[in-house]
């Protein structure tokens, strides 16, 4: 099976962010990480390709020339194949960037399944796995916790409020959209990283991904920091009383009980 | 004018405190509100949906949650009445539908998790990197949709009387690529965090998976949820569905209280929006009392005790 795995480069969780020009972040002095989410849909790829002989992982990623090293990761991770789509900016309509990874995966080999994060922590819209699979007419799972092949079947768990799960079954090609306790994602091993930096990374232009025009019909008006909370004060003395404090300003101050 | 569209979402047949904030936000507006819900008797919500012009009433045998069928359905729904803003909740449910419903009617826009709109001048704004910055985007599509975040906008009681119209409507029966075969029900009955007005939420402080239950048990007092860190989670003291975070869940209740949480910023971003938040740690140095309203220095495994029988004797 031909297995997909769309990637996104984001800063990394501890990052500190601040704003540029109004719109978007100021990228110096940022660490970029493979999406955490990516890293659960790469790692249930490769224990697909193992369990499938003749298999391959192929990570696909659009962005400028810095996601280069994202798809780097994914193939020290153990991917074999690489595409990256190549855009001079991030842009934020979703629907352009599903169609452009779908159609640069329609024209690549025949697809089995793409797994994909079901969100990416940057933009955190939760929308490109599920466009994807609309625009490529196939069925998607979400926030999937458990998956299974079997058959030519995938049989999924999604996690839905308060713990409960949906359990899904879909025929393939589908898309996967994979959340954290799916698996334990590997480390890239010295080798990995050795073999990844040979292989060739297929470029194509938002022109060969069928995308003629870029027209955004979402547009970033403004990127800015929400308002800093007021410190707060610590409530002093030994527990017995700072409980008794505690929760007489919560009623009384605050308002909340 | 434009009209404007509500999902309403039914959990277990029972209506979501959320849609009637999705209903009021669209009632502000002064357009007409039209209502949608898959329910073969939405009489008997006749009380809250109140004020708006009409309810479309999807019917059919099965009305379980299938993304296909509801997908299709309320696309279908949303161009034959015009509805050129149509607004749901950023639930699991919500986030699994609504994204597939834009893909579906052409030149359809759809931002998720919203927590400021403005209908009149299409912009609306919601959290990124999980809260750290804020993102306010304009939308130039014909039909726009949206999720709103639980707990942030107001759901004001109807100040109009009027019942509204029922117009049935045939679910839409392609053949489904997805099916739900089974919801496999979580053993413990739990709050859902991202409708809760107060969450209890531990962290690596807690030690240990069996700690849990001392917060379970000031949880039970306050009728609150319980949530965790990413340290409690990737220790195993508490499950995934539990954590708070940015690569976790994002909540915002009323009262939040971090017991044995320092308090990184991975953390800090998934609850920073709640209005009060509580710290008990033990290390007064913990980042979190920064960040906190009100702070107390102490071990959780005497604080959280005394508190809840605090609580007890005043609630």
């Amino acid at each position: 099976m031909n297995i997909y795995v769309a990637i996104k480069q984001v800063p990394d969780t501890e990052a500190s962010l601040l704003v540029k020009d109004g719109v978007s972040i100021n990228e110096t002095d940022i660490k970029w990480i493979l999406s955490p989410y990516d890293e659960y849909a790469l790692e249930e790829a490769l224990k697909l390709k193992e369990k499938i002989p003749g298999s391959t992982v192929t990570v696909i990623s659009l962005g400028p020339n810095r996601v280069e090293s994202a798809i780097r990761t994914g193939l020290a991770m153990g991917a074999e194949n690489a595409i990256h789509i190549e855009t001079a900016e991030p842009f934020p309509d979703h629907k352009i960037i599903a169609a452009a990874l779908g159609n640069a995966i329609k024209q690549d080999a025949g697809y089995g399944i793409i797994f994909m994060g079901k969100q990416a922590i940057d933009d955190d819209s939760y929308l490109t796995h599920i466009y994807l699979a609309e625009h490529l007419g196939i069925p998607v799972a979400t926030n999937v916790i458990a998956f299974n092949h079997d058959n030519g079947k995938v049989v999924v768990e999604r996690e839905i409020d308060e713990g409960a799960r949906e359990k899904i079954e879909m025929s393939v090609p589908c898309v996967v959209g994979a959340t954290k306790g799916l698996n334990t994602p590997r480390y890239a091993s010295l080798m990995g990283i050795m073999k990844a930096k040979k292989i060739p990374i297929k470029k194509l232009s938002l022109q060969d991904a069928g995308i003629a025009q870029l027209d955004n019909k979402i547009k970033r008006e403004k990127l800015y920091a929400p308002p800093e909370k007021p410190q707060g004060r610590i409530i002093p003395g030994e527990p017995e009383d700072a409980v008794k404090e505690l929760v007489r300003v919560l009623k009384e101050e605050a308002k909340v009980l | 004018m434009a009209n404007i569209g509500v999902y309403v979402e039914l959990k277990d047949n029972q209506f979501k405190k959320s849609n009637k904030e999705a209903l009021s936000l669209a009632k502000k507006s002064g357009a007409d509100v039209y209502a949608v819900i898959f329910s073969n008797d939405p009489g008997q919500f006749a009380d809250v949906l109140k004020g708006v012009k009409k309810v479309v009433q999807v019917k059919n045998d099965d009305l379980s949650y299938q993304p296909d069928l509801y997908a299709d359905t309320l696309a279908k729904i949303i161009t034959e009445f015009n509805l050129n803003d149509f607004i749901g909740v950023n639930s699991a449910q919500g986030k699994d539908l609504f994204p597939r419903i834009a893909a579906k009617i052409e030149n359809a826009g759809l931002v998720m998790d919203c927590v400021e709109m403005d209908l009149a001048n299409r912009t609306v704004t919601k959290p990124v990197y999980a809260g750290k910055l804020l993102s306010k985007y304009v939308m130039d599509n014909p039909f726009r949709l949206y999720t709103i975040r639980p707990n942030v906008f107001p759901a004001s009681a109807s100040d109009s009387e009027a019942a509204p119209e029922i117009t049935v409507f045939e679910a839409v029966k392609n053949p489904p690529r997805a099916k739900i075969v089974e919801i496999i029900k979580s053993g413990a009955k739990k709050i859902d965090l991202q409708e809760a007005d107060i969450i209890v939420s531990g962290g690596r402080g807690i030690k240990a998976k069996e700690n849990f239950a001392l917060l379970q048990e000031l949880a039970e007092v306050l009728k609150a949820g319980v949530g965790a860190s990413r340290a409690a989670v990737d220790a195993e003291f508490a499950t995934y569905d539990m954590q708070v975070g940015q690569t976790g869940k994002v909540v915002n209740p009323k009262l939040y209280i971090a017991c044995g949480i320092s308090g990184a910023i991975q953390h800090f971003v998934g609850m920073k929006t709640s209005k009060v938040i509580v710290a008990i740690n033990k290390d007064p140095e913990a980042p979190i009392f920064k960040k906190a309203d009100y702070g107390i220095v102490g071990d959780l495994f005497k604080v959280v005790p005394l508190l809840k029988e605090e609580l007890q004797k005043n609630l």
